[in-house]
């Protein structure tokens, strides 16, 4: 039960996907021109990656090494069609304004890291654990920055006036506003020293070069990450086959004494 | 013809797609360091979402749409992407080496951008055939090269000048992109 804790405080706050890691940037920056598409956003995103993680991590021993990415995305891809069904007949005002923003879940960058990252290796409860935090995460900061700019922009919290339109500054609420939101957070992580993937002090995914890090993504990390995967499966092939020279060499000296064992029995015979 | 005008235009301009529509962001914040590797980059992006409009469009068209399983949109799209991805790779390695040379080291990187899912998508919800499909997906892409190469232009230029503490690093490129955002709200007038 602690770990399980531990998992929802690592998405929350540890490792917030948005403020922390910086990923899934193009649904954060474009559906939070209010906290109600914020909220819708991140809980459709958080139903995808529970059962996601869920459904993977059941599967790992499963599905091959090879096309595990493959396979990841169809899984993801099916879940995304059926909470996008569900939105579309149960709420059709979310459905409309979130768009093809709901589709496009698929390629949130938050839901194959932690697929790659933790489900494909811990058993299936915590790792719907890690995806009910990673998911709370990404809705509580949505929320946060969909409040920011509707309170500037239109002057309203979850749709009240509570400024008078006079004083509405309307570019918040326009595309332009969400850079300027963004550069503002992250200016602030830079100012305060936080944790956070801009300042390069995020913590690290262990498995990637890059750190699973999309704002800072040159495309030179994935040459680095190919390498690193591929020295690590020289290892593991190296071991393996050290592994089984040893099995080998162990399986000849049994014989051996075998053979010995019974020339000698077959001395005391004669 | 007007038509397929108005299509591209609005596509690559009034409603560019990094700019107004946030589509393809990591890219065109990662990739946006030299003018030389933005252009490269952008180049890559025309090259498949060409391809991948055209294919999407046409799978809707003769395969999911007359079988009326048209929900398995997403799914099929995904998959097929990445797919083409890979063998346009494959292709372009056996068959035109110097082009590979050229947009090889950004062919996988394309595969998780959301603009390419994103085009294939908004061809479908807007209805358009095969024609407009893939000029939407030329304007789309020709947008996405406008605004990278844009903002490598701007952050060479950054990498000189004093930039405050707190803003160097993301903050900047963030606030040069916004500002850019403003200017292309410039266009809206056009169609």
């Amino acid at each position: 039960m602690n770990k399980n804790m531990e998992r929802l405080y690592n998405g929350i706050i540890k490792e917030n996907p948005t403020f922390v890691l910086m990923l899934g940037m193009c649904p954060t920056l474009a559906v939070t021109t209010s906290a109600i598409n914020g909220i819708g956003m991140g809980l459709s995103t958080t139903a995808v990656l529970v059962f996601s993680n869920f459904i993977i991590s059941i599967l790992r021993n499963i599905i091959p090494d090879r096309v595990r990415i493959p396979a990841y995305i169809v899984v993801i891809a099916s879940l995304v069609t059926v909470v996008q069904l569900l939105i579309q007949g149960f709420l059709p005002s979310l459905y409309s304004s979130l768009g093809i923003y709901i589709p496009l879940i698929v390629v949130n960058c938050i839901i194959l890291g932690r697929a790659e990252s933790y489900a494909a290796k811990n058993d299936p409860i915590s790792s719907a654990f890690d995806g009910i935090g990673m998911g709370l995460g990404f809705t509580i900061a949505l929320t946060c920055i969909g409040l920011c700019r509707e309170l500037l922009g239109a002057g309203a919290v979850f749709g009240q006036q509570i400024i008078p339109e006079d004083y509405h500054i309307s570019i918040f609420i326009l595309a332009p506003g969400a850079f300027f939101v963004l550069s503002i957070l992250t200016a602030l992580q830079n100012k305060f020293k936080a944790p956070s993937a801009t300042n390069g002090s995020a913590p690290k995914s262990s498995a990637l070069v890059c750190g699973g890090n999309c704002a800072s993504c040159m495309g030179a990390a994935c040459a680095e990450n190919h390498l690193k995967l591929a020295e690590k499966a020289a290892e593991e092939a190296a071991k393996a086959a050290a592994a089984k020279k040893a099995a080998a060499e162990k399986a000849l000296a049994a014989k051996k004494a075998a053979e010995a064992a019974k020339a000698a029995e077959a001395g005391k015979t004669e | 013809m007007k038509e397929l005008l108005l299509i591209a235009i609005g596509s690559a301009l009034v409603n560019n797609v990094v700019l107004s529509q946030f589509l393809g962001l990591c890219p065109f914040l990662g990739v946006s360091k030299k003018v030389e590797t933005s252009a490269g980059m952008g180049a890559a992006v025309i090259f498949v979402i060409t391809i991948a409009s055209a294919v999407a469009s046409l799978i809707y068209d003769f395969i999911l749409l007359p079988s009326g399983m048209s929900y398995l949109q997403t799914i099929v799209f995904i998959l097929v992407i990445a797919g083409l991805v890979q063998f346009v790779e494959m292709f372009l390695k056996k068959n035109m080496v110097s082009l590979y040379e050229s947009l090889g080291v950004y062919l996988p990187l394309i595969t998780t951008n959301c603009a390419v899912l994103g085009v294939a998508l908004t061809n479908v919800t807007k209805a358009y055939n095969f024609i407009q499909s893939v000029v939407n997906g030329i304007g789309i892409s020709v947008g996405f090269t406008i605004a990278i190469v844009l903002l490598a232009g701007v952050r060479e230029r950054i990498e000189h000048n004093d930039v405050p503490y707190n803003f160097q690093g993301s903050p900047i490129v963030l606030i040069t992109a916004g500002l850019m955002s403003i200017a292309f709200f410039g266009f809206s007038g056009l169609i």
